[in-house]
């Protein structure tokens, strides 16, 4: 550690500064050996009989067995929320809806370091970012949500709203715990009840979520908890929902599309991305590359909006990759559990395949690859930091959606080229744009076709900021205002019209 | 052949790769980002291994009116030997003291290797003519300081002045020789990142060996955030040229976690590199104290009480 290198006649210099290990305890969370599927309040065996391990994707370990929930007992999950939907739930006051929210948040901030290690467990994310991100925006949009369930009159004036009953709820694995909140918190105030189902890798969190239900003393039935993989998504998708809300990746967010065609079913989308980062010669240089970094190596690049293409004015192009290659020499990649790590696990087998797919058609396809040197775990899923120069926007790791720790990089010489660039894509949910000048920011946010538009920053959420897609990136939003009206039945109120 | 227009003094140092920008330094960004490095968790040899470090950067200050012979002769022992308990607690790197007190200071830390570093320039303002802050400076040094720290001239910077900022440190540089030089920015009084930064490369390039946070004289000093500045401006020197220029934040750092944060951050920023006295300074009068208790509570595991560690 201390050992001390002599260079000339100066004082020795440090030869290494290693961080001893700084590991969150697991003792915190408490898993069990076998989880059931949480319908009406409780865990039940599920009827297809059929159980799996879901896994820790840092060492490969297995954590606990999950039910894979058949169309039997989707049906049986739907069957009880919609019980639970015309028993009391809908009929409910909102001020009471109010009160089970923020129970919800409040227990969610109380248990925060339990949640934070968990969803590092079982989703290979660095606790870092389940502490300080993950949890503490879950609860954020509770709370957010809570506020709105008694005044959803004044959200949406001279429209008389009602709930739909049931929504059937489909979320990924990069960001289990808030991704459910995401979904439950707006379907809950509004006044539906739910079945969600969490993503076949990472199921615990939600488990997890259950008993936070049970403590909140939330009503039986209010929301139901099915796991499985594909399969069950694709029953509670056929199944007697109102309403599919769906988070994941634009092929299945199409088979979705067409199977509910015609069916009356309401649907919201939030799909895959490929963001443009842009960034402008006049940008403050260090601080954009942390952007760019937090934009790409943020969970692993496991993030719809992650800014996965850079593409960097020509006339600063080489001073930015230089400072970009040098910052990526710094990032500590490791054991999830480490408060230094802050690159954690690829999240599955199969996402690792796919990632190192794509790498490979790059390097292929005759792009340059840069990663910083690191030592990557023996067990486990891992994939070091990339960075791609020398792409061509025809290139598939500048088309297609990699949701791994991978950048490429483009470069352009004039905004409008810089905008031409960026919108030519078939995806559209979220851009950055780094600049000093603040006209060109808005002049660039008018002209991009993405839902979220970043500023001199990048990957920052707020529960009352919508977040949703443009084109193959889905329609609908979730977040602020915009997330309570796909929840929602309108009738326009014509006295109210008149009258006001 | 025709003659190139005529630059600004001050502009032909490093500037010249850079334009056409200085480059400037967003905020909301730098602040999150040093918030970030802070949360790097040090823990034991890494710990300890930042405290020895620590003490061996440390310029140990007194700046205070009330300085007297004896105030100062009892810091410079506590320099060279700062836990008498402990012979494996290394020396300081320096005492800053006045000029007034350098001859004292001298004598306690002679043999040592502790250097003594003194502040010229009409410290703390800078509000004196030339002539008589390159008289101060030259006088320092003949008084036996190892060091110089300079201030900028505050005033003239905000009023756009920047060539008669960098003509003074030129001309300090100039007076002092082969004498150590650091130049003082005095950043609580700069009002904007963007400022720290146009100030740290103006000092760079007139030929400041260090460049330094502050005088210690204000309540706003060396947060994270401004030393990050510094060091991406030192960083972005050392890209384009190779030349090395050290850093040393004062005032505001008084407890050891603080100083292991600031050393995370330049670990981070700048490299091994920089890990060394020579590139690196805590200007501090209260932080000794607290990092010599981190230090003993890490190698016995308890914490000792603060009556067992000197106050001088």
């Amino acid at each position: 550690m201390a050992e001390l290198e002599q260079r000339g006649d100066r004082t020795p210099i440090p030869a290494a500064w290693e961080y001893a290990s700084a590991p969150e305890s697991r003792e915190i969370v408490k898993l069990e050996e076998r989880y059931g599927l949480f319908i009406g309040g409780e865990f039940v065996e599920p009827r297809s009989g059929e159980h799996y391990k879901t896994l820790d994707p840092s060492s490969e370990e297995p954590l606990a067995e999950i039910p894979q929930a058949g169309p039997e007992d989707v049906a049986l999950a739907v069957g009880t929320a919609r019980k639970a939907f015309s028993d009391g739930w809908s009929a409910a006051s909102p001020a009471e809806r109010a009160k089970y929210l923020f129970r919800i948040a409040r227990i969610l901030q109380e248990r925060s370091r339990e949640f934070a290690v968990l969803e590092s467990l079982n989703g290979g994310k660095p606790i870092r970012e389940s502490r300080d991100v993950d949890v503490p925006l879950a609860a954020a949009h509770f709370f957010y949500y809570a506020g709105w369930a008694d005044k959803l009159e004044y959200a949406f004036p001279h429209r008389r709203q009602q709930p739909l009953g049931v929504a059937g709820q489909i979320i990924p694995w990069n960001f289990p715990l808030l991704m459910l909140a995401w979904k439950i918190a707006p379907a809950l105030a509004a006044g539906n009840t739910v079945v969600l189902k969490p993503a076949e890798t990472t199921p615990l969190s939600a488990l997890l979520f259950c008993d936070v239900l049970r403590q909140a003393e939330l009503p039986p039935g209010v929301v139901n908890i099915v796991t499985g993989d594909g399969a069950t998504g694709a029953a509670l998708v056929k199944s007697e929902v109102d309403k599919i809300a769906f988070t994941g990746s634009t092929e299945v967010g199409k088979a979705i599309q067409r199977e509910l065609a015609g069916t009356g079913k309401k649907l919201t989308l939030e799909l895959g991305g490929k963001a443009a980062n842009i960034i402008f010669d006049d940008c403050a240089l260090d601080q954009a590359v942390e952007g760019i970094v937090n934009g790409i190596y943020f969970n692993q690049g496991h993030v719809c909006c992650a800014g996965s293409r850079l593409l960097v004015q020509e006339s600063i192009y080489e001073p930015l990759l230089e400072k970009l290659k040098r910052r990526l020499t710094t990032l500590r990649v490791g054991d999830p559990l480490d408060k230094n790590t802050d690159v954690g696990a690829i999240n599955s087998r199969q996402q690792l395949d796919k990632i190192e797919e794509l790498v490979a058609a790059g390097e292929e396809e005759g792009a340059e690859i840069y990663q910083p040197p690191c030592r990557l775990p023996e067990k486990g899923y891992w994939f070091a930091p990339t960075v791609f120069t020398n792409v061509a926007q025809s290139y598939r790791i500048a088309q297609e959606e990699i949701f791994g720790p991978v950048l490429s990089v483009l470069t352009f010489r004039t905004p409008d080229e810089a905008v031409e660039k960026a919108n030519n894509t078939p995806y559209g949910l979220s851009a950055g744009v780094w600049t000093e000048k603040g006209s060109r920011i808005l002049w660039m946010a008018q002209r991009l076709e993405a839902g979220v538009i970043w500023a001199n920053t990048y990957n920052r959420f707020d529960p009352a900021s919508p977040f949703g897609g443009y084109k193959e990136s889905g329609f609908g939003r979730e977040g602020g205002l915009h997330g309570l009206e796909p929840y929602l039945d309108f009738r326009e109120d014509s006295a109210d019209v008149i009258g006001g | 052949m025709a003659q190139a227009p005529a630059l600004p003094t001050g502009f032909e140092l490093p500037l010249e790769p850079r334009l056409p920008r200085i480059g400037s330094v967003d905020q909301v960004a730098v602040e999150a980002r040093a918030t970030d490095l802070s949360r790097r968790s040090i823990k034991r040899e890494a710990k300890l291994f930042a405290l020895d470090l620590a003490v061996r950067m440390m310029d140990l200050t007194t700046l205070e009116g009330a300085d007297t012979p004896g105030k100062v002769a009892a810091l410079a022992s506590k320099a060279v030997r700062p836990d008498p308990s402990d012979a494996s607690v290394p020396s300081v790197a320096a005492v800053c003291v006045y000029p007034n007190l350098v001859q004292t200071a001298r004598e306690r830390v002679a043999g040592s290797g502790v250097k003594v570093a003194s502040v010229a320039t009409a410290f703390p303002s800078g509000q004196s003519p030339i002539d008589l802050k390159v008289a101060e400076a030259r006088r320092v040094v003949e008084l036996g300081a190892d060091e110089v720290d300079m201030v900028i001239d505050r005033g003239a910077f905000l009023a756009g002045r920047y060539a008669k900022v960098y003509d003074e440190i030129v001309q300090v540089k100039e007076a002092v020789a082969e004498t150590h030089l650091k130049v003082i920015l005095e950043v609580g009084e700069l009002g904007t990142y963007d400022n720290v930064r146009r100030a740290s490369l103006l000092a760079i390039a007139a030929g400041a060996d260090f460049i330094k946070t502050s005088t210690g004289k204000l309540s706003s000093s060396a947060t994270l955030p401004v030393t990050l500045v510094m060091l991406e401006a030192i960083r972005d020197v050392f890209e384009e040229t190779g030349r090395r220029v050290g850093m040393k934040p004062a005032g505001g750092i008084r407890n050891a976690k603080q100083a292991v944060q600031t050393l995370v951050l330049v670990h981070e920023t700048l490299g091994l590199d920089w890990l060394t006295p020579d590139l690196f300074r805590f200007g501090a009068s209260s932080l000794l104290n607290d990092v010599l208790m981190q230090i003993r509570k890490e190698k016995t595991g308890r914490y000792q009480s603060p009556e067992y560690f000197t106050i001088d």
